[in-house]
């Protein structure tokens, strides 16, 4: 692993003396530079370590915001803009994964996960809500909780000491 | 309840198991899309000569390498010879991808270094290497006689991919004949 | 012979942590006092041997003692003298090192501090704490050791790395890691109240303090790296969802659910077990990112030098502590349910178990998205990259219902809360939240993203609804408010803040390319940029090209930033510096490119508005932590020792008068 880690600094190294190129915003309209800067954000710089050509200042990221600001000019879409990258880079260069079987827990795991959440906070009150029918619920069986829980409170825990002081 | 249990016991053992395959891969190594696909084509002028062109379908018909390439690059130097061993041993043409490079510069270089390649394509914007997908520069795509990229290495080729890996699948491409 | 000296500490330190370990443990075991009593003492001097360790570590980079080969790795002669100290966490094998000497650190604060605990639990905890040191210097002397000698000695030293070499870089590193090791405490208690059986009132409060303060530097740590990046790596961003500062942030967002759901268990004796395993959690999740950071599975801004055999050592550590706690937890949480009870929705505790369940869950959003990477490659699914896109997608559905709770949890009272007392309360701060959310940004950056107001509105309504609650208790009383409260609220005006910066920034922010050469001027947002020229600056051991810029409005020039472009000597690495115009409403931030053919560089220039808000939201956030910690109620001695252990197991009281809520 060690070796290949050379390898890739190596690379980097190696590219960052290539020719690099001019700032591609120049030509284009305000809308469109906006377009460019978004799309820019979401390509991985493959040589690089973790970042968008965006943010990169290696030269085949200077190449590839180049050719997304071209293809912009030339009026083709967000999405064959995408394609084009895909097709020569794969899925890599996307930071945005696309949403597909492979994808699906990642893109659907953190919503599972709230709804199996939700559904055992909702039990958890459900259980509040018997218990309350059980005990003729309306305004006044907070009082009454507070009475129980007052009756039933050990009387020498350090909490109780303390907020007795506090309120002092 | 039992999956109070459970469920972090499931999530450990996930975790340490998606964790421990990571440890036996490197995340550096690029995934290569091209293989198993056509080679991209493409139309360039050849170093020695602007006037005319080469294209990846003059290497059709063969078992054939396309190895990338710069004066500028370093660790090309290295890579030249094995490329040179590598072509001789298994009489197999290389086409070369002069990439983003200076006629004069990259001229020097060859007759410094050696020069390995059947012909020579001189992509001075780089517009073909991004087209072949490529991250940096040497990088070695390994052709079968119908121009599918079978296989593609990133970085110089040494002795031991030469040994291992390229000469066995040359022969084996060599075999299927067709 | 000083770094024969600190290895030698290190090895002393491996003995007394198994010593503060094992001996209490068998202590507890046979009900021997005597042993178990050796822990503080053993903590103590665990913490001396590491001292002097690091001493000796940091003796030999001040001077340079390059026969040390990690000291010729991370320093040389031309560094200034606070980056070689600062260099002594600047790899791998020091940091680590930082790391064993801040948990021994906090060994040394639970042993001064246990008098006010009872003999067992003060006991249990420092051997945990102990048997994490075990670990992690085995961890060090077997495969890290950062004293290792090479003869003959060179006679230069290479480089820290340049990334590291900022002034606030310097600090970043030991704040971070003191929130993670923090957390050893919590879960070292997590682990004494399994094996005690003790959940009570009491334990809470113990451990409440400890994860605060641990919460409290993690949140500093990330504000200041966040701050960091900003600053040095030259793209205007402030959070890049990079694997390293997603492993910070995941023990970030459990350990903010502990703290609130810590505040649940003893205001109302209910989710002990959830509590509990939240700490055990807030803590694997630390060790986690130390994994995730030092064994190179991921593709990273920052990653440590890697080596298969520390990745496969840290991740069998990691399995066993987290294993066998889950196993301990397994087998004795059950007992804790029976005090658990019926929650109402309308109710304090409601609202906190509802923030936990949000904060949990962006925590394994953010472990899904860092990880799938992984997990797709293993599953044949390809390479893929999960990025900044993925997780301002996932994210904010996620976190944007957190901030609407903060606001509403600040009305609620425990138990349950009135309808109509809600709405008293909450009907000033939801107008004064909309007012003032979409004037700030009508009046500054415009109206005109839908999403960007709506999420300043969200922010306005966190600090509204703290800034109410803080008015209502002080209002007619001439009771003093306790810090903890003003110290909650000031930290919910600080995610308020927070929460309006991203939203603006993100909103509003602006780019630009431009091709500059000297003379040149570009029009941007309402300024004009002039780019003077470069000049070259010799720094003690890098050279700069430095860009002059001017920033006019209305042909007046308001500001001068100079970008700037260092190259290392030793290295020869890039590093960039920002030259940044800082505003209250927001920066203008200029980055020096590359150099282009003739005289002309390309320069990046950004618009950040509001930007600030999310540091200084951080920070006082952090400041609210540190407020709260100082309140009274942690620092009284307690008569725990004294109250009897059969009263406190009882499932603990409801707390019916607490002046939390009320």
């Amino acid at each position: 692993m060690r070796w290949t880690i050379v390898a890739a600094t190596l690379l980097l190294v190696v590219l960052a003396s290539g020719v690099s190129s001019a700032a591609p915003d120049d030509a284009l309209t305000p809308a469109q530079s906006a377009r460019y800067h978004e799309l820019a954000a979401q390509f991985r710089c493959v040589v690089c370590q973790n970042r968008s050509i965006a943010a990169s200042d290696a030269p085949l990221a200077a190449d590839l915001r180049e050719i997304v600001a071209r293809q912009i000019r030339e009026g083709r879409t967000d999405r064959q803009i995408k394609a084009y990258l895909v097709a020569r880079y794969g899925d890599w260069v996307l930071y945005d994964p696309p949403f597909k079987f492979g994808t699906l827990l990642l893109w659907l795991g953190p919503f599972i996960l709230l709804l199996i959440g939700l559904g055992l906070i909702v039990s958890l009150t459900r259980r509040r809500a018997r218990s309350d029918r059980d005990s003729a619920a309306d305004e006044t069986s907070l009082d009454r909780d507070r009475l129980a829980a007052l009756l039933a409170e050990p009387d020498d825990t350090p909490r109780d000491t303390h907020n007795s002081r506090a309120r002092r | 309840m039992r999956w109070r249990v459970i469920i972090p016991g499931i999530v450990l053992i996930a975790l340490v198991g998606v964790l421990g395959y990571g440890l036996t891969r490197d995340p550096h190594t690029l995934p290569s899309v091209l293989v198993g696909h056509p080679a991209p084509p493409f139309d360039l002028p050849t170093l020695d000569n602007p006037q005319h062109t080469i294209g990846v379908d003059a290497m059709k018909g063969r078992v054939a390498l396309v190895n990338v390439w710069a004066s500028w690059c370093v660790a090309c130097r290295s890579e030249v010879s094995v490329i040179a061993e590598l072509s001789q041993r298994t009489g197999v043409p290389v086409l070369g991808l002069d990439y983003k490079d200076d006629r004069d510069e990259a001229h020097r270089w060859l007759r410094r270094f050696g020069d390995p390649y059947a012909r020579i394509a001189f992509d001075a914007k780089g517009q073909t290497g991004i087209d072949w997908g490529i991250s940096g520069v040497p990088e070695t795509f390994v052709l079968d006689r119908h121009g599918i990229i079978r296989d593609k290495v990133v970085g110089p080729v040494t002795d031991e991919t030469m040994n291992d890996r390229l000469i066995p699948l040359i022969e084996k491409l060599r075999a299927e004949g067709g | 012979m000083i770094p024969e000296l600190g290895h030698l500490a290190l090895i002393l330190a491996l003995a007394m942590a198994l010593v503060q370990s094992l001996w209490p443990i068998y202590g507890i075991v046979c009900q021997r006092p005597a042993y178990q009593r050796v822990a503080g003492p053993a903590a103590v001097g665990q913490f001396l041997m590491l001292g002097a360790a690091f001493v000796a570590l940091g003796w030999a980079f001040f001077f340079n003692d390059f026969s040390v080969v990690y000291v010729a790795e991370n320093s040389n002669t031309n560094l200034p003298w606070f980056y070689r100290l600062g260099a002594i966490w600047g790899a791998h094998e020091g940091s680590l090192l930082l790391w064993m000497m801040e948990l021994a650190m906090w060994s040394l604060a639970v042993a001064l501090a246990s008098r006010s605990l009872p003999r067992e639990v003060a006991s249990g905890v420092l051997a945990v704490m102990g048997l994490v040191s075990v670990g992690f210097l085995l961890f060090t002397l077997t495969t890290s050791d950062p004293f290792t000698r090479q003869f003959p000695a060179p006679g230069q030293g290479r480089d820290l790395n340049p990334l590291l070499q900022d002034p606030g870089l310097v600090f970043h590193p030991p704040m971070l890691y003191m929130g993670y090791v923090g957390f050893c405490v919590a879960f070292a208690f997590a682990i004494t109240a399994l094996i005690t059986g003790r959940v009570d009132a009491a334990w809470t409060r113990w451990t409440r303090p400890w994860t605060l303060a641990a919460w409290v530097f993690l949140t500093i740590g990330i504000t200041l790296g966040s701050l960091w990046a900003y600053n040095e790596l030259g793209w205007g961003g402030w959070w890049f969802w990079d694997p390293v500062e997603n492993a910070s942030f995941m023990p970030w967002l459990v350990g903010t659910a502990l703290i609130h759901s810590l505040a649940v268990t003893e205001k109302r004796g209910i989710f002990q077990s959830w509590t509990v395993l939240l700490a055990i959690t807030a803590f694997a999740l630390s060790l986690l990112g130390t994994f995730l950071v030092r064994s190179g599975v991921l593709v990273s801004v920052h990653a440590f030098a890697t080596d298969p055999s520390r990745g496969i050592y840290i991740l069998s550590f990691f399995a066993i502590v987290v294993g066998s706690s889950l196993l301990l937890y397994a087998i004795r949480a059950p007992r804790f349910q029976s005090g658990s009870e019926p929650v109402a929705v309308l109710s304090r505790e409601g609202l906190l178990l509802m923030n936990n369940l949000f904060l949990v869950v962006a925590a394994a959003a953010v472990l899904i998205g860092t990880l799938y990477p992984i997990f797709a490659d293993a599953l044949g699914f390809g390479r893929i990259s999960v990025g900044p896109p993925y997780f301002n997608k996932v994210f904010v559905p996620l976190t944007a219902p957190l901030v609407l709770f903060i606001g509403a949890g600040a009305a609620m009272a425990w138990k349950r809360t009135r309808r109509e007392t809600l709405k008293s309360r909450l009907w000033l701060p939801a107008i004064a939240a909309v007012v003032v959310g979409v004037a700030l940004p009508a009046l500054t950056v415009g109206v005109h993203v839908v999403a960007a107001v709506a999420g300043c509105v969200l922010g306005c309504w966190a600090i509204a609804t703290a800034l109410e609650e803080l008015w209502r208790r002080i209002r007619g009383t001439r009771i003093k408010l306790p810090r903890q409260i003003l110290g909650m609220a000031l930290a919910h005006i600080g995610v308020g803040i927070f929460v309006i910066g991203v939203s603006l920034v993100s909103g509003y922010g602006g780019e630009r390319d431009a091709r500059m050469v000297p003379g040149q001027s570009v029009d941007f947002g309402g300024y004009s940029i002039v780019f003077n020229g470069i000049r070259a600056e010799k720094g003690p051991n890098y050279t700069a090209r430095v860009g002059e810029f001017d920033i006019r409005r209305d042909g007046e020039t308001v500001a001068h930033v100079t970008p700037a472009k260092r190259a290392y000597d030793h290295s020869g690495q890039q590093m960039t510096e920002a030259g940044i115009d800082h505003r209250l409403f927001g920066d203008l931030y200029v980055s020096l490119g590359d150099s282009l053919s003739g005289k002309a560089w390309s320069v990046r220039i950004y618009d950040r508005p509001f930007v600030f808000w999310i540091w200084a939201g951080g920070f006082l956030a952090a400041f609210g932590g540190l407020l709260a910690l100082s309140d009274k109620r942690y620092w009284r001695r307690r008569r725990a020792r004294e109250t009897d252990p059969a009263k406190a197991v009882r499932s603990p009281g409801h707390g019916p008068l607490d002046e939390v809520g009320t």
